[in-house]
């Protein structure tokens, strides 16, 4: 079967980074869609006091899967489809280092995604928190299945991470063209590198933490239950230690992305390129230092908040330097405002405004008054939405037409970007006050005493303009998908190798592995060719048949998670046989199918 | 100074929310010295974050204004870094830093729960979804209306009988969550009389929203009255009056499986909340409802109607039944 065949078939086994890249985006793009919904629902229920919209069940179930839909299978994902799709081609790579086991990336993440929604089918979501606290999600005070749906899902998707986190730190350490030294590596690939290095380590930890909830909900175990000699505030821990790096994950690689943008549309260099790179090394690093900040309210004693305390206020350095080095690539530029550069300033503006609010709940004692209230919503919506969305929304625009030869609309771009960016702001900077006046989060009702309501109904109606404004984004991409303006090699004048190929690329994607010079290939003074002088005229290039195993070997673990489910144990032996049969087939397959 | 900052925040609230409060939940008006530790350091972060925020936004604002392309200008300089500059700023947040960093920790232990002798002692324990707060001095045990006396040091001792909540009064300072198996602290000195509302903040499963509380600071004569009404013995009921109907229905029903009533020897269970002087609480429901025949009776009817995944049961009781044992509930002054 030719890499460049169509119909179903030739997507449910494809190993082609570009198509698993696409599959991510769409996949990913859809669950952007659900958790915004649910966002909605949410706002439409807090719009104004005594909402009852929706029942304090249904609430808890929303909020639960809003965060836990955006974290794992939008925006994680979302940056594993530009990971796929660009990482290889910044890197002069024909593809990933291991494209099967990036083909079983994409389906137990598709799977894990599908497995967790179907709780809604069983009207059971998810409803313990995306944090999910011991010992709320025990047996005792949570006796459905919501929790557990919840716990075998993320134990499916972190595989999906891993999997992927692996492949990816190998393929760019050892897959990059010739001359493309660690320090030319373009910043993108960069802080890709820095996350999946976050992912290996941080994902181990929140799985044994799964797995030990697990056990006390499965087998009557008391890791942590007091009662049983256990401990709950063991949970915070562990969740904690990844889930700070987790934030790392989610923000990392949209810094990156701004950081190929903002030069691009600058026509100038990435100021201070080592200096990003290290600072995004160090964050990486430090982030493995704060996660009790998260704990603060626990009680941990003066000695613990003071440490987590520093640490944490140390992190604003290497974060400044990477506003302050953007801001210095603008200085002196000749700035086009593209939807893409538009996103990525709005990134910069947006995500001040987080860095700040972060710093006040790095104090412990004022974290006493903010934390669990909407102003740590707003901090976060600052960061997640402002930093994560916004960068993702700027690579959109910018790889599009890499990905699929044709230009978003740029007028289209332009409604997109303002509606969003006055909705974000609209939705989520009264929450700071509303969160300053006494309101905690995770509430499914307040009373109009608390003096909130007016806020809270202009904070619903910017979370609605958000929502239009995706729909013009859906729009967008739907009408380009035929008429937008063809893109050509090189749209905007990019520096880094993705654009001296064709769009969208080739199954091979190079011709001729390239050389490179420099950091910047398509900017020196010796400029990349395509193909240099006295190449060799390129063979046909052999491109791997596609796979069923990834997928086969994919599919057993919804299969073993649906059996822990129903308490089914034939149905989890039946799903390990089948990831057995999938892995010993998948490592004897012939090379050449 | 502190005072003249929360004033132009106040401001600045009252015209963004285009309301004039009262904001019963507020944490810019502290009044105890706990949260007046944490206002004074919040507001110093608050400006230098302000501070800031101007800076960098006005450098960005102004790149973005001033070097948009224009047509035929020559291509820009490329520049590739500059080492004093790096190092300017990376000093320059790390000396902001220092500034906040100082306060920060003299005020975290300033905060760290530790009372002076001769404080009160208090036992708060949270539950699904209601307060406890036990007087062990005092003898007195109540739930979801904290007394405390104006001026006098507070130490609560604080635990979960479930899972964890976070009590969180934010007029008198920060919140700190209670987790079974483990006491958390908390110690202020209430500055001013008056009624302060809070809420759990820990999400704690269905009616998290609907574990409210509020403390009541009083005068120490007013707080030695309400110590002395709730140390009395429970109020004396008329022989073949309609209260002491109502105690017969208790004494029989299933409420005496969940809550201690004084006057009823066999209602001595701590799973709901000590109703010995119920009828003197304002509102029911963990600050739900205010406290009236009818919300009582519906509230012994069906609580999971008024408050989701009310851990009390539905109680069937012929009319008059519950008339009687609503007015019963009244007179537990």
């Amino acid at each position: 079967m030719s890499a460049s065949a169509t119909g179903l078939r030739s997507w449910l086994t494809t190993t082609d980074h570009k198509r698993i890249g696409l599959l991510y985006f769409w996949t990913a793009f859809v669950f952007f869609l659900v958790g915004g919904l649910e966002a909605l629902v949410i706002r439409a229920q807090l719009a104004g006091p005594n909402g009852t919209l929706v029942s304090a069940e249904a609430f808890n179930q929303l909020f639960t899967m809003h965060a836990t839909t955006m974290v794992f299978l939008a925006l994680m994902p979302l940056t594993a489809a530009f990971f796929n799709y660009i990482v290889p081609l910044q890197i002069g790579a024909r593809d990933v280092a291991f494209p099967r086991l990036n083909a079983f990336s994409y389906w137990v993440f598709l799977l894990g995604g599908l497995f967790m929604n179907a709780s809604f089918l069983f009207g059971a979501a998810p409803d313990g928190g995306w944090f999910g606290y011991a010992n709320l999600t025990s047996k005792q005070y949570s006796p459905g299945l919501n929790i557990d749906f919840w716990l075998l899902g993320l134990q499916i998707l972190g595989i999906a991470s891993l999997a992927a986190g692996f492949n990816f730190i190998v393929t760019i350490l050892n897959l990059r063209a010739p001359g493309l030294k660690m320090m030319r590596l373009p910043v993108f690939t960069w802080m890709v590198l820095v996350t999946q290095f976050l992912i290996i380590t941080a994902f181990p930890v929140i799985t044994v933490a799964l797995v030990l909830l697990m056990f006390d909900r499965f087998f009557g175990t008391s890791f942590y239950l007091p009662a049983g000699g256990g401990n709950p505030v063991l949970w915070q821990h562990l969740f904690w230690i990844f889930g700070h790096p987790e934030v790392y994950i989610l923000i990392l690689p949209a810094m990156g992305i701004v950081s190929e943008v903002l030069p691009t549309f600058s026509r100038k260099p990435l100021f201070g390129y080592t200096v990003v790179v290290y600072s995004g090394v160090l964050i990486g690093f430090m982030g493995w230092g704060v996660w009790s900040h998260h704990m603060f309210s626990v009680g941990l004693g003066p000695i613990a908040d003071s440490f987590f305390a520093a640490t944490t206020l140390l992190i604003a350095i290497p974060t400044g330097v990477k506003i302050f080095n953007w801001i210095a690539t603008l200085w002196g530029g000749q700035i086009r405002f593209a939807a893409a550069m538009k996103f990525a300033l709005g990134f910069i503006a947006m995500f001040i405004i987080g860095g700040l609010s972060g710093v006040s709940h790095a104090a412990p004692p004022a974290d006493l008054q903010q934390t669990d209230t909407y102003y740590v919503v707003a901090h976060i919506h600052y960061v997640l939405f402002g930093g994560t969305v916004f960068g993702l929304f700027a690579g959109m625009y910018y790889w599009w037409p890499k990905m699929t030869g044709r230009l978003l609309d740029e007028r289209l771009g332009n409604w997109h970007f303002w509606l969003t960016f006055i909705g974000m702001n609209l939705a989520f900077f009264p929450m700071h006050f509303i969160g300053l006046l006494g309101m905690p989060r995770r509430i499914y009702t307040y009373g109009p005493e608390l003096g909130v309501s007016t806020m809270n109904l202009v904070s619903t109606i910017g979370a609605f303009l958000i929502g239009i404004a995706a729909l013009i984004f859906v729009y967008n991409m739907w009408r380009t998908r035929r008429h937008g303006a063809v893109a050509g090699d090189d749209p905007w004048g990019g520096a880094t190798l993705e654009w001296s190929i064709s769009s969208p690329p080739p199954p091979h994607n190079f011709d001729v592995i390239p050389t490179v010079a420099s950091r910047l290939p398509r900017w020196s003074a010796t400029q990349l060719k395509a193909i240099p002088e006295g190449a060799e005229t390129a063979a046909p290039v052999h491109v791997p048949a596609g796979s069923w195993w990834p997928l086969i070997a994919a599919s057993s673990l919804p299969i073993m998670a649906t059996g822990a489910i129903g308490r089914m144990l034939p149905v989890v032996l039946a799903g390990v046989a089948i990831l057995i049969v999938g892995i010993y087939r998948w490592a004897y397959e012939p090379f050449e199918a | 100074m502190p005072r003249r900052h929360k004033r132009w925040l106040t401001t600045l609230l009252l015209s963004v929310t285009g309301c004039a409060g009262p904001f019963p939940q507020t944490t810019l008006a502290p009044k105890s010295d706990f949260g007046i530790a944490i206002d004074q350091l919040f507001t110093n972060i608050f400006w230098w974050a302000v501070a800031v925020f101007v800076v960098v936004e006005g450098l960005l604002l102004y790149a973005i204004i001033r070097f948009r392309a224009r047509p035929g200008a020559p291509p820009p300089k490329a520049t590739h870094g500059h080492t004093a500059l790096e190092i300017g700023w990376t000093l320059a947040p790390a000396v902001i830093l220092v500034f906040i960093a100082v306060p920060t920790i003299q005020t975290i232990f300033r905060t760290s729960g530790q009372a002076p002798d001769g404080a009160m002692q208090v036992e708060v324990i949270g539950h699904q979804w209601w307060w406890e707060f036990r007087y062990p001095d005092l003898g007195v045990v109540t739930a979801n209306e904290l007394h405390l006396p104006v001026g006098r040091p507070v130490a609560l001792a604080m635990t979960s009988a479930d899972v964890i909540h976070s009590y969180w009064a934010p007029g008198l300072g920060g919140k700190r969550d209670v987790i079974l198996g483990r006491t958390s602290r908390l110690a202020f000195t209430a500055d001013s009389i008056g009624t302060y509302y809070g809420q759990c903040a820990e999400f704690c499963g269905e009616s998290h929203a609907n574990m409210r509380l509020r403390v009541v600071v009083d005068s120490a004569s007013a707080f030695d009255a309400w110590v002395a009404r709730e140390q009395a013995g429970p109020a004396p009921i008329a022989p073949g009056s309609v209260e002491e109907k109502g105690r017969a229905v208790f004494a029989r029903s299933a409420c005496i499986a969940c809550h201690t009533m004084e006057d009823v020897p066999a209602a001595r269970a701590v799973i709901g909340p000590n109703l010995t002087h119920v009828g003197a609480r304002s509102m029911i429901g963990s600050e739900m409802v205010e406290n009236r025949p009818d919300h009582l009776a519906q509230w012994i009817a069906n609580s999971a109607a008024m408050k989701p995944g009310s851990k009390m049961p539905p109680m069937v009781l012929p009319p008059e039944d519950l008339t009687a044992l609503v007015a019963y509930l009244r007179s537990r002054q």
